[in-house]
């Protein structure tokens, strides 16, 4: 009967493995391209503009880098089932891309069961270098771990004694907050925590939430809630006033994606993590920004950083060495230098870990928009354990 | 105290749009019997007309002229989609038109970014309403009270709508008896579109009326339309009253919940409804169905077990199969085994579904606890893919013995969210309890023996598994048990009254599909090497609906053929195209269109068509002829004696 | 001589209304009982109530003398009692044959085998019990679309599959035509004969009454008020005065044939 007839014509469309072309370097990428338009569409053109900048200087060589783009619908498995048609069938010398914490894990196991490398570019778990690194597994983005302890550093210099967190309810979330209370205490540990609250994902009912915090009366609050969660968060807790007289700690919220949503109802004086392309005036910053915009017509987002500097470290490892193979790709990736945007930056040997760093700022209000002001940058190195402490957190293999 | 009070406050604004929705929802499903997914697209929709609106008109008449002129725009949307897409499914079997807006979902999802870009837009705050107001020393948000005075005066109105207009008494006339108030001889067509564009509008209402408290995104659907449901099946479908209820008792449970749980926000509203459907199987203020809807789509061709020549081409189709990875490549073999896996996932619930007359919307929490259960194997055991195998699905079975027990006490939509509520809470379980599943970054390093860990070798593996499972649950359907189960769902009436435990032998039918899901799921942990709680959440079970529908409800394994064209399908066009929700909904909406009896149905039908015979004669006909031929029969056994 | 089914008081009622009050009866085995009664009069609630459907609030239905209140109807057929439905019930994605091999299976106790071909199981014995009731010619026939006569002759098959001590119809030959019904009821009243088995009807065609059973129960408003003969029961004044307002005792045949 014709039950299997589909399966068997599917599966010969799909076995034409696609002929190599000479002169071309073949790279694959994946990320949530549907799922999270929101992130993937700066990123997309930081990666363009990245790969215009090296193939109009010559390529990688003199060849042709090429980069596979792969939807992965925010779903690990799709993104394992992209991942390996990339390997398979398209023949890719390495993969790279990812957002989601779940997404970039699934793809470094994969990397590693397939022996290929695997450039982690925005997932944020610290479990990607440390508790699960592997060895064919590196990450861009400065992690949660990180950005924890920059905010950590700031928010011991409040009198605030008494703490309670918002922060969405996985392990984004769960882990952030533990791995701030744990930096927070470590410099005063005078500090408590008074209440918490777990919204899930897109999800949160803000009123009760701020009301619960409110009742505990803490001194400050961290929050690590984002996107639609933010700013419903942040409509509730300026109307209700639960903001006033209290500091707040928020992760990512200087962040355009972020930050630009809430328009003129931007709470002010909020410890931020973001980045302030407006103000940023190193000179790798701004060649970056007159490119992009020539090309845009429109401003960076970070994911636009992670999406130029992604393709950037691509092509600084390809460059390294002549030996594309896997073995040869992670050698050359350790301590591999880049340079970047947010200046250069050093894949470290030990755990794999990028030392890009981040902005630290305060959220103000100009001209009815969100900014951040007091903007410091903060070195990635600084905040991240010894190499040799990383790479006790790392498995044995 | 204060502080309790104000909570409760805050709860009923959450409740206020809540309800909106649901009332909607309920009253479309009272009259039309229709349940609307698409419902949270319209609310979604709601919230991005109303932006554009309220963005490009400010002052207090640009805003509340937006909100409504935004719910009307969307009404008369929703009219049109009743229009064209619905009037022509609604003699297809309830599920299918389920599948349809469904289809539409997707469709809106991608549309919206299309039309309004991707990034979170937000909206302009209530004129007026802007502020707060103080109680207790605490502040209060006035657009709160607008919220919370909201609810009861729309649910006021639709009392007086439907007790003092004549379009409101047909409305309740059709809501208890369809087929009484097409013999009335009201135009049945309009009465359906007016009914499906109020319920839209006050979905596009309710989504509206977030403008001023959060951003409009492209995902705020996905966001509401399960708690939704769940709201309108705790109050009973079909009633309002009952909707308004819920909504309270949901967000009132939720505002205090977190008070003592900080993390239970998650499954609040399904805990309650798997509570409320234990103890009151059609929700707080609904009645049993009088009288259970025919079923209209059960075939009057009894399934026959496959014959020599069929039974041949299915075993050259395996062969041809079996011989794949001669030919090509460890990317096709891949998506080959995953289609495989797919494959044994929809028989599964195909089996339940078609055999056993048991509609699950949670099939995705067997599938993933077979998937969970060879990762602890794996993990914590430190046993061998063949033990996990072996292992894993015993946790599905478990889970199946454990809510199947609680489910087939009821039937119907209440059976199919009572389903979705014991996969939601599994979910949420795997999501939060980090410690033991990882949460949602999953367990990693799941995989295959080294014999099997080859594209070929796990092909084979798979292709022998799914093949044997697929062999074993059509022997099921043919044996004395399939015929016992399939008893239980023709009449339950009859099947009781010759000797049959319905609820046992449904039971049953539910474990045997709860270990084949968990077979599947085992399979898939070591396909990707890593599990995750995606495998227990709704679009695995909606996409395991889809496939069922698609392959055709009324055939013995047409599951096979809508997993294959429809995973081969939506790999495909996650490789090709970023839209291919659009493209994806697109193509489900024809075809529910097109073959609503799904494909192998159609095949079926086209197969065994006969000569001419206009709709319904050929039965009366030949009936008439049995009648008279009958007597004979008798006279014969008379002679007989 | 122990009564097959001896009914003591049997009550019941729905949210203070008396459907049932106080029904008693005694059936001998191989006896062909009818109940009849005008419309609401409570008889399709006995019959719920004889075979587990419906649980009475109060009284006693003993089957040789095995009280069965309580049972559910799954356990009261596996005890001997078949029945029919004024609405008929079968199995309409199955074939007729099968619709008999099911409840053949059930008898059986095969119904949890999980293995084998239930289409081929005791097929001669099913075919017997259709060549009974004259449905032999139809076995292949999907049951969804046969005529109305039919389903009912195929439900009698299906309640006869577990050689039943006590047979319950509930309006056997409605939708029949009159040369059928009077077919059908012969063929009961044989069977009842040859297996010395209890037969309770109800019915509204008087001629099948009258003509096929061996006494006659009235119901009326949950009571009975009538037992006796055919002819005792159309003589009463009671019964008459009943069935007066509807017509049905003495005319029913004319009706019947002007309708036809």
């Amino acid at each position: 009967m014709k039950r299997m007839m589909g399966l068997a014509l599917a599966a010969l469309l799909m076995a034409s493995g696609a002929a190599r072309a000479e002169g071309e370097i073949k790279v694959g990428e994946i990320n949530s391209y549907s799922a999270l338009p929101g992130f993937t569409d700066p990123y997309r053109k930081g990666m363009e503009l990245a790969l215009k900048e090296i193939n109009d200087a010559g390529g990688i060589k003199g060849k042709k880098l090429v980069i596979i783009s792969k939807d992965d619908g925010g779903k690990p498995g799709d993104a394992l089932t992209a991942a390996n048609e990339l390997v398979s069938r398209d023949g890719v010398v390495m993969i790279a891309g990812g957002f989601l914490s779940n997404v970039g894990l699934a793809l470094s196991d994969f990397a590693k069961q397939k022996k290929v490398m695997y450039l982690a570019s925005e997932p944020l778990t610290d479990a990607l270098v440390w508790s699960k690194g592997n060895p064919y597994t590196f990450r861009l983005r400065t992690s949660n771990y990180m950005q924890a302890a920059m905010l950590a550093e700031e928010a011991a210099k409040l009198p605030a004694k008494r703490w309670a967190t918002i922060a969405p309810n996985y392990e984004f979330g769960q882990s952030f907050v533990a791995a701030f209370k744990d930096l927070l205490k470590k410099r005063r540990p005078d500090v408590e925590f008074v209440a918490e609250q777990w919204p899930p994902l897109n999800k949160i009912d803000a009123g009760p939430v701020l009301q619960a915090i409110d009742a505990a009366n803490p001194d400050a609050i961290l929050n690590a809630t984002f996107a639609g969660d933010l700013v419903k968060l942040v409509r509730e807790g300026n109307t209700r006033g639960v903001f006033k007289n209290r500091a707040v700690v928020s992760y990512l919220t200087g962040e355009p994606e972020y930050l630009d949503p809430l328009k003129g109802e931007t709470p002010e004086g909020w410890i931020v993590t973001g980045y302030p392309w407006y103000s940023i005036d190193t000179p790798e910053h701004k060649a970056f920004l007159d490119a992009y915009q020539q090309l845009n017509k429109d401003y960076p987002r970070l994911g636009s950083i992670v999406g130029y500097s992604t393709v950037k470290s691509i092509a600084a490892v390809l460059n390294a060495t002549d030996d594309h193979s896997n073995e040869g790709l992670v050698k050359a990736m350790k301590n591999l230098k880049v340079s970047t945007p947010f200046g250069e930056i050093v894949y470290r040997g030990a755990d794999h870990q990028s030392t890009l760093g981040a902005f630290v700022g305060k959220t103000a209000l100009k001209d009815g928009k969100g900014i951040m002001v007091d903007v410091v940058f903060k070195k990635g190195a600084d905040y991240l354990p010894s190499e040799d402490d990383a790479a006790k957190m790392r498995p044995a293999n | 105290m204060d502080f309790l009070l104000i909570q409760a406050l805050s709860g009923l604004a959450s409740a206020a749009s809540l309800f909106l929705v649901a009332s909607g929802l309920s009253i479309i499903f009272g009259v039309t019997r229709i349940v609307n997914f698409a419902h949270g697209a319209f609310y979604m929709l709601g919230a991005y007309v109303a932006f554009t609106l309220t963005d490009r008109f400010a002052g207090p008449l640009g805003f509340w002229g937006g909100l409504l002129v935004a719910s009307l725009v969307v009404a008369a949307l929703g009219a049109l989609m009743e229009m064209v897409l619905l009037r022509r499914i609604y003699q297809a079997p309830e599920l299918f038109q389920l599948l349809a807006t469904f289809g539409v979902t997707l469709m809106v999802q991608d549309l919206v970014v299309l039309i309004w870009g991707p990034d979170d837009l937000m909206g302009p705050r209530a004129p007026g309403l802007s502020g707060a107001f103080s109680l207790f020393g605490r502040l209060v948000p006035s657009y709160d009270i607008l919220l919370i005075l909201l609810g009861p005066a729309v649910l006021g109105l639709l009392w007086l709508l439907f007790h003092r207009t004549r379009w409101g008494v047909l409305v309740r006339a059709a809501t208890q008896d369809r087929e009484m108030v097409a013999s009335l001889g009201v135009n049945q067509k309009w009465l359906f579109t007016s009914v499906f564009a109020l319920g839209v509008f006050l979905a596009a209402l309710g989504g509206a009326l977030q403008i001023p408290r959060t951003t409009v995104t492209h995902y705020m659907d996905l966001s509401i339309i399960v708690e939704v449901f769940v709201v309108v099946v705790i109050g009973g479908l079909g009633s309002v009253t009952g909707a308004f209820i819920a909504a309270v008792l949901v967000s009132e449970l939720n505002a205090f919940g977190i008070l003592v749980l900080p993390k239970i926000s998650m499954i609040t509203v399904f805990l309650v409804m798997a509570v409320v459907l234990v103890v009151r199987p059609w929700g707080l203020f609904g009645k049993p169905d009088a009288a259970p809807r025919a079923s209209a789509g059960i075939s009057v061709r009894p399934w026959k077990p496959m014959s020599v020549l069929e039974r041949s081409g299915v075993a050259l189709v395996v062969l041809l199969a079996a011989l794949l990875p001669l030919v090509s490549g460890s990317y096709a073999l891949s998506v080959g085994s995953e289609i495989l896996v797919f494959v044994l996932f929809a028989a599964s619930l195909h089996f339940m579904m078609t055999v056993g007359g048991l509609s699950s919307f949670g099939h995705a929490a067997y599938f993933g606890l077979g998937a969970y259960g060879a990762a602890f194997a794996v993990t914590y055991f430190g046993a061998p893919m063949e033990a996990a195998l072996l292992l894993g699905p015993l946790l599905g079975l478990a889970g199946a013995v454990l809510f199947g027990w609680f489910c087939v006490r009821l039937s119907g939509v209440y059976f199919a969210m009572l389903t979705l509520a014991f996969a939601q809470i599994t979910w949420s379980v795997a999501f939060q309890w980090v410690e033991v599943t990882g949460g949602d970054n999953g367990i990693l390093g799941i995989w295959p023996s080294a014999w099997a860990s080859t594209p070929q070798g796990f092909y084979w593996l798979t292709l022998a598994v799914v093949v044997v499972g697929v062999a074993l649950l059509r022997m099921l359907v043919f044996s004395p048990f399939g015929f016992g189960l399939r008893a239980a769902r023709d009449s339950a009436l009859r099947a009781e009254a010759i000797g049959i435990d319905g609820k046992r032998t449904q039971w049953a039918a539910f474990m045997v599909a709860g270990t084949f899901a968990g077979i599947a799921g085992a399979l898939f942990a070591f396909l990707k090497g890593s599990v995750f709680p995606e495998t227990l959440a709704i679009p695995m079970s909606v996409d395991g609906l889809v496939m069922v529908l698609l392959g055709g409800i009324e055939t013995v394994s047409g599951a096979v053929v809508g997993a294959v064209v429809y995973k081969a399908l939506a790999i495909w066009l996650m490789s090709q195209t970023e839209l291919s929700k659009l493209v994806l909904g697109g193509i489900i909406v024809l075809l529910v269109v097109a073959f609503p009896k799904g494909i192998v149905g159609f095949l079926e039908d086209w197969r065994h068509r006969r000569p001419p015979a206009p709709n319904g004669a050929g039965p009366k006909a030949a009936g008439k002829a049995a009648t008279e031929a009958a007597p004979v029969g008798i006279a014969k056994l008379e002679a007989a004696r | 001589m122990n009564a097959l089914l001896e009914v003591k008081g049997l009550v019941k009622s729905y949210s203070g209304v008396h459907a049932v009050r106080g029904v008693s009866f005694s059936l001998q085995a191989g006896e062909i009982l009818a109940l009849i009664g005008p419309n609401g009069a409570g008889k399709s609630t006995c019959f719920n109530m004889l075979n587990g459907q419906i649980r009475p609030n109060a009284g006693s239905i003993r089957l040789n003398g095995e009280e069965m209140v309580g049972l559910p109807p799954r356990t009261v057929w596996r005890r001997g009692v078949g029945r029919t439905f004024q609405i008929t019930a079968t199995f309409s994605s199955m074939t007729v044959r099968e619709n008999v091999q099911v409840a053949l299976l059930s008898y059986h106790r095969r119904l949890w085998s999980v293995l084998g071909y239930a289409g081929a199981a005791h097929r001669e014995e099913a075919d017997d019990l259709l060549t009974l009731v004259g449905m032999d010619q139809q076995a292949e026939r999907p049951c969804g679309e046969l005529a109305y006569g039919d389903l009912k002759r195929l439900e009698l098959a299906v309640a006869l599959a577990n050689q039943p001590r006590l047979l319950l119809m509930d309006e056997p030959t409605a939708g029949m035509a009159p040369k059928e019904r009077v077919e059908l009821m012969r063929l009961t009243a044989a069977i009842a004969r040859k297996k010395d088995m209890g037969v309770l009807f109800t019915e509204h065609d008087m001629d099948v009454v009258f003509e096929h059973a061996d006494a006659v129960m009235v119901l009326n408003r949950g009571e009975l008020i009538a037992r006796g003969s055919p002819q005792e029961v159309r003589r009463d004044p009671h019964v008459q005065a009943i069935y007066l307002g509807e017509g049905l005792l003495y005319d029913a045949k004319h009706r019947e044939e002007a309708v036809q």
